[in-house]
């Protein structure tokens, strides 16, 4: 993701637009940082985590990775703060807390 | 059905996101999640057509698409007719050896409103025509995308902005439409209802589906944190005590043969559900009582059709 | 070797679309459509053509099918008349924006209500901002000529934009005249295999069908206007290259029998070729008359009818529809303001008849060239007259 920016239309003249309006490339909204949406983040306490999935498996944003060790890591990138992954974590391992100013 | 999720198998489930991270969904949405997890269902191998909705327009703001998936959308109440019309050029451009035959789906996506609504005759028609695809609604209970107004999947008794609770009024005045079983009647192979609190059945099922020859229907419960007004991180919450009250039953229909998917020797009452959500605050006890009555009726009925129809 | 055969227009359609090997058709049976539909789902019953017939539930599904189809890589077909044209509105700004080549063939119907079965313009008249190239034929041979053009047209990899053949429901449709009936191999010859470039592959995801925020909305209609615009190179190359394989040469705009004409007919249609009968009479009279076949409709000729109409004092232009409380006549409307710019113009005369079948004789046309050299005379205070209209018409001011 470094290096690209989002792509917004005032970036095109007439002549750029592929014909038809079609989008060639795919998924390149991974490049958009719904992370600036949060008004709470989620940490999550690997001391409590039983590694279940749960969390990654409801993130509405696929916000949750899944890591090597087993564990997950949230991406505070797309992260919009929803609180669904601390409400079904089953061990707690969840808490939503403030976002901090900037 | 080769892959069995009805073990807790989480590894089973791909890691890749065709839908890409980065949608403008709302926060907590329960739609997005059921979205996502369909996807994976679906794998790569599909061509999806999309109505207009919440999904079409978090997904696709020109020059940014979230698809990772070849995906088309035209217009809000066509896509059950855009899907035909792939799905019988795809066959027939393979049957004239125009392009190699490759395994691929053909799956519509649409809300409640493209769906049970202005979508209804264009669905209709391709249930009718035995087209072999997969149409998914997702069911967030009102035309959410543009302000929340009334659809005739709205339940009885719900706020929204063109049926609003009033001094005069208690909201929708009408009960829910059942698409499920308007699905049923047409004679299609597989029809389901899901919910993404429930998400290996919700995958199970858009997987069937997608591996069904002919129509296959997918009706699938979309909390709305917006629309229903509830906090953000209520959704599996309240899709959970929706198919726990009876009010959104998971069950199948393979070849009109019904199967329950989740049966409770004893329901929840319905108000437990209808308290989590601002669209029903205003219902007193009276109204509470009659959407139970309906609720109970419409709950047993399905168990007679389970009894008498068993798969 | 070519055949000759009596065939309505109705069926060389049918024939032009089965011998380019159409992939999928999804078509809603509408009178005066029908013989095509049930002519072509005869074909696929009987294994003469192999498609996909998709027996949709209204016109506004057919169009929607047809584009999914085409989104796939099918070459595609359809057919239609008046309500059903109308019923699919919405859907046919969204075949052109999203540059998706479906031939249609739209059997001129009047517009409800009331109810009539019968032929007019309206149809058309209604669907001339839709972004879709369009041509108008007089007869059987050109309904099934055009159709083949429109295929060609439609689907060349610099055009990418759907095409509707217009002819006459009724005088067309259902009258069998006779048609010349090419080789496959010159088909062949004529047509190439359709190829769309961004046809629903999933080694090759895209997306089609964005929409689009007020920041590049402006830029898409542009570049859609500018192809539109583009496109009338190919129409005329099409013309060109039909002319060359298959001997007949057609034009954006028909002159006929113009040369040194003080009067100009302007016509669309099949009931140009009623018109055309009164130019001979009269020539053979010696009256300075002339008429103007308009094929091509849209990407309007503006270059073409311009030179056509040069040197003659009267251009008279006859509709099949009315433009309400506007421009009367719109075709004659069209024409004006393609002439407006020109230092020396001709005086436009709007006639509108044909309603809803009414027809049209050779009298009428004879009526219609007299009374049109007196208006461009003595003036006249009505934006148009109408044919053949009992009772007497006045107040209708430009």
């Amino acid at each position: 993701m470094t290096g690209k920016r989002l792509k917004t239309g005032s970036d095109f003249t007439w002549k750029d637009i592929e014909v038809g309006n079609i989008v060639k490339e795919a998924g390149n909204a991974a490049l958009r940082r719904t992370g600036d949406w949060r008004s709470q983040r989620p940490i999550l306490d690997k001391g409590k985590c039983n590694k279940c999935g749960l969390c990654w498996l409801h993130c509405p944003d696929a916000a949750i990775k899944p890591l090597e060790d087993g564990f997950y890591e949230i991406d505070l990138f797309y992260c919009k703060g929803c609180g669904i992954c601390a409400n079904v974590c089953p061990k707690d391992a969840i808490t939503m807390i403030e976002e901090e100013e900037k | 059905m080769k892959e069995n999720f009805i073990k807790f198998g989480k590894n089973l489930v791909t890691t890749e996101e065709f839908l890409a991270e980065g949608h403008t969904f709302c926060t907590g949405c329960g739609e997005a999640l059921a979205l996502r997890l369909a996807c994976k269902a679906l794998g790569r191998n599909v061509m999806i057509a999309n109505a207009t909705g919440c999904t079409e327009v978090c997904t696709s703001p020109l020059p940014v698409t979230s698809w990772r998936v070849p995906w088309i959308h035209t217009l809000f109440e066509n896509v059950a007719a855009t899907a035909s019309g792939i799905e019988a050029g795809l066959k027939i451009l393979v049957q004239k050896a125009k392009v190699p035959e490759k395994e691929i789906r053909c799956a519509a996506v649409a809300g409640d409103g493209g769906t049970a609504d202005i979508g209804m005759q264009a669905l209709s028609g391709a249930f009718e025509r035995n087209h072999d695809f997969l149409y998914l609604c997702f069911d967030n209970e009102a035309y959410m995308n543009t302000g929340i107004q009334r659809s005739g999947a709205t339940p009885y008794g719900a706020s929204t902005t063109t049926a609003p609770a009033g001094k005069l009024s208690i909201g929708q005045t009408t009960w829910k439409k059942n698409m499920p079983e308007i699905a049923v009647a047409h004679n299609i192979p597989y029809v389901a209802t899901a919910c993404p609190s429930y998400p290996f059945d919700l995958m199970n099922k858009v997987k069937k589906g997608g591996e069904v020859k002919g129509p296959a229907y997918v009706h699938i419960f979309s909390p709305c944190p917006t629309g229903w007004r509830h906090a953000t991180d209520l959704a599996i919450e309240i899709g959970r005590l929706a198919v726990e009250t009876g009010i959104f039953p998971l069950y199948e229909v393979e070849n009109g043969r019904y199967r329950l998917n989740v049966a409770r020797p004893k329901l929840k009452p319905v108000e437990e559900y209808l308290k989590t959500q601002g669209r029903f605050r205003h219902l007193l006890a009276e109204e509470i009582a009659k959407i139970q009555v309906h609720v109970d009726e419409e709950y047993a009925k399905l168990k007679a059709k389970v009894a008498c129809f068993t798969a | 070797m070519s055949k000759r055969v009596g065939l309505e227009a109705s069926h060389a359609a049918a024939e032009a679309a089965r011998m380019a090997d159409v992939d999928v058709i999804a078509a809603y049976p509408i009178t005066p459509q029908t013989h095509i539909p049930e002519r072509l789902a005869e074909m696929v019953a009987d294994g003469e053509l192999t498609a996909a017939y998709i027996p949709v539930e209204s016109e506004h599904s057919a169009m929607s099918a047809c584009l999914g189809a085409v989104a796939v890589g099918a070459r595609t077909f359809t057919a239609t008349a008046g309500p059903g044209l109308e019923y699919m509105h919405n859907v046919l700004y969204v075949a052109s924006a999203m540059r998706l080549p479906v031939v249609m063939t739209v059997a001129n119907r009047a517009l409800s209500a009331p109810l009539s079965i019968w032929g007019d313009h309206s149809d058309a008249m209604a669907v001339r901002d839709t972004g879709w190239i369009q041509v108008f034929c007089q007869n059987s041979q050109e309904a099934f000529d055009m159709t083949l053009w429109a295929f060609r047209v439609g689907e060349d990899p610099s055009v990418l934009l759907p095409v509707m053949v217009h002819f006459d429901g009724f005088h067309l449709t259902h009258v069998t005249e006779p048609v010349i009936l090419p080789e496959q191999e010159e088909v062949d010859r004529f047509l190439p295999k359709f190829h769309y470039p961004y046809a629903l592959d999933p080694d090759k995801p895209m997306t089609l069908g964005a929409f689009a925020p007020p920041d590049i909305y402006s830029e898409t209609k542009i570049a859609q206007e500018v192809a539109t615009r583009k496109s009338k190179a190919v129409a005329i190359q099409g013309f060109k290259e039909l002319g060359d394989v298959f001997g007949r040469h057609y034009h954006a705009i028909e002159p006929y029998k113009t040369e040194g004409a003080k009067t100009l007919l302007l016509t669309m249609g099949s009931f140009g070729e009623t018109a055309k009968t009164v130019i001979d009479t009269k020539r053979n009279k010696g009256e300075s008359v002339g008429l103007i076949n308009l094929r091509l409709w849209r990407p309007f000729p503006f270059e073409e009818l311009r030179q056509a109409a040069k040197g003659a004092r009267t251009l008279i232009v006859f509709d099949r529809c009315i433009s309400f409380g506007g421009p009367g006549g719109p075709v004659a409307s069209e024409v004006k303001s393609a002439l407006y710019n020109e230092k020396e113009r001709s005086r436009v005369v709007s006639f509108i008849g044909g309603l809803g079948g009414r027809d049209m004789s050779a009298k009428d046309f004879e009526y219609v060239i007299d009374r049109g050299r007196q208006i461009a005379e003595t003036g006249s205070e009505e934006l148009f007259e109408a044919v053949g209209i009992r009772g007497e018409v006045t107040g209708i001011r430009g």
